[in-house]
């Protein structure tokens, strides 16, 4: 005999709540993890409802309406409202899928922050060790009484001869001025020149010498009106000057 | 809920004058099965079966629970009854009542009596057997084919 079979026999008994004692609660027991018996009973429970069923005919008395309906009159809650309340908790399991849904989805977006999070974090770490690496380097390399000290400062350069000519060619009046220049050999003499706009041959202008700050100032050399100058230029020449300039110049107008 | 009870008050209250044979303890019984439906309309669940028999059910339970003068026993929620699918109709579910009653009126008597002693007297097994002074194996025995029998009516 299967168990089924075994407690099929007892299941009609347990519909009819005739059954007792062990067999009872054995059958409890089975019923709890045996859908087909549950299923059995349902149908048995079925029957039952049929039996009962048979004894229709007698109506109750009018007054069982009225008690009733005084009853619930004094317990002013409305079917409506506690079924629709039924209705809400039915959706409970639904809304709390749903809610649980969304609260996972939400946990799972910030795990993934979370792991952004931590892959920047480490990113940065990385790069704040190699800062301190680099520190810690830097730190010895200024402790360590090994270490050479060079102090550098701008190097001495021999500042540069400088002149500035300002001409007016309509009266020939003609200013110059010059710094920084060369001490002279003995013998020797700066000359002015003026490199005419026509013409290449360059015209003698003024001999000078200048201070012992290499300073050196022109003013109003004669010169013949009416010549147009392309520009100015700075020569060494023997004493007494020459017709012809001595190439290097030491200044030409730019 | 006054359209409920003009609907199935007759159903409770013929199952618990049955069972009690006092129509005073059957208005009892019908007053409070309703205001259990009343107070705790989702005890009723729609997939356990449908409202009219479950309420026979209920109204059986609730009048042995009185007849034996014990406090209610079945959880209203645990009743499940599986109807067929071709009983859920009115005019099926008559029908189908009527081959019950037929059925019963066909089968031996010592079956039916069992069946009836179980069912609307609430008797457990050992008390018919000491009632009617057969063996427990024989009350058993009949209960089960008094059953079987109606389940055959009902599926002819």
């Amino acid at each position: 005999m299967t168990a089924h079979e075994q407690f099929a026999e007892d299941l009609a008994l347990y519909a009819l709540g005739s059954l007792e004692g062990e067999a009872a609660v054995a059958l409890d027991l089975h019923l709890e993890e045996c859908a087909a018996c549950r299923q059995e009973l349902a149908r048995l429970q079925g029957d039952m409802a049929l039996l009962a069923l048979t004894t229709s005919g007698p109506t109750p008395p009018q007054r069982a309406r009225q008690r009733l309906l005084k009853a619930i009159g004094h317990e002013p809650r409305s079917l409506r409202t506690v079924f629709m309340r039924r209705r809400w908790w039915t959706l409970a399991p639904v809304f709390a899928s749903l809610v649980l849904a969304i609260f996972s989805i939400l946990l799972w977006r910030e795990n993934a922050r979370q792991r952004d999070r931590i892959e920047a974090l480490r990113g940065d770490a990385a790069r704040n060790q190699g800062t301190f690496e680099e520190a810690k380097h830097l730190l010895a390399l200024l402790t360590d009484p090994s270490a050479m000290h060079v102090t550098l400062v701008a190097a001495p350069s021999k500042p540069q001869p400088t002149g500035k000519a300002i001409y007016m060619p309509g009266n020939g009046a003609l200013m110059f001025m010059a710094s920084n220049l060369a001490p002279l050999a003995p013998q020797k003499t700066y000359e002015l020149w003026l490199v005419p706009m026509h013409g290449d041959k360059p015209m003698p202008a003024a001999m000078f010498k200048p201070d012992p700050n290499g300073n050196a100032m022109v003013m109003m050399p004669p010169m013949s009106p009416g010549v147009e100058a392309r520009t100015f230029a700075v020569t060494i020449e023997p004493e007494g000057g020459s017709v012809v300039p001595t190439m290097p110049p030491v200044l030409l107008g730019s | 809920m006054a359209e409920l009870y003009d609907r199935y008050a007759a159903v409770v209250y013929s199952v618990a004058l049955r069972v009690l044979a006092d129509t005073g303890a059957a208005e009892d019984v019908l007053q409070e099965v309703f205001m259990q439906l009343w107070r705790h309309p989702a005890s009723f669940d729609a997939r356990r079966g449908s409202l009219g028999p479950w309420l026979a059910v209920i109204a059986r339970h609730r009048a042995i629970d009185v007849l034996r003068k014990r406090r209610p026993q079945t959880d209203l929620e645990d009743v499940v009854i599986a109807i067929e699918a071709d009983l859920e109709g009115k005019a099926e579910r008559s029908r189908a009542v009527e081959k019950i009653r037929a059925s019963l009126h066909a089968m031996p008597d010592n079956q039916r009596k069992a069946l009836e002693m179980a069912f609307f007297e609430g008797m457990t097994h050992t008390e018919i057997a000491a009632q009617t002074g057969e063996p427990l194996g024989t009350v058993k025995t009949r209960i089960r084919a008094a059953l079987v029998t109606l389940r055959r009516a009902l599926n002819a």
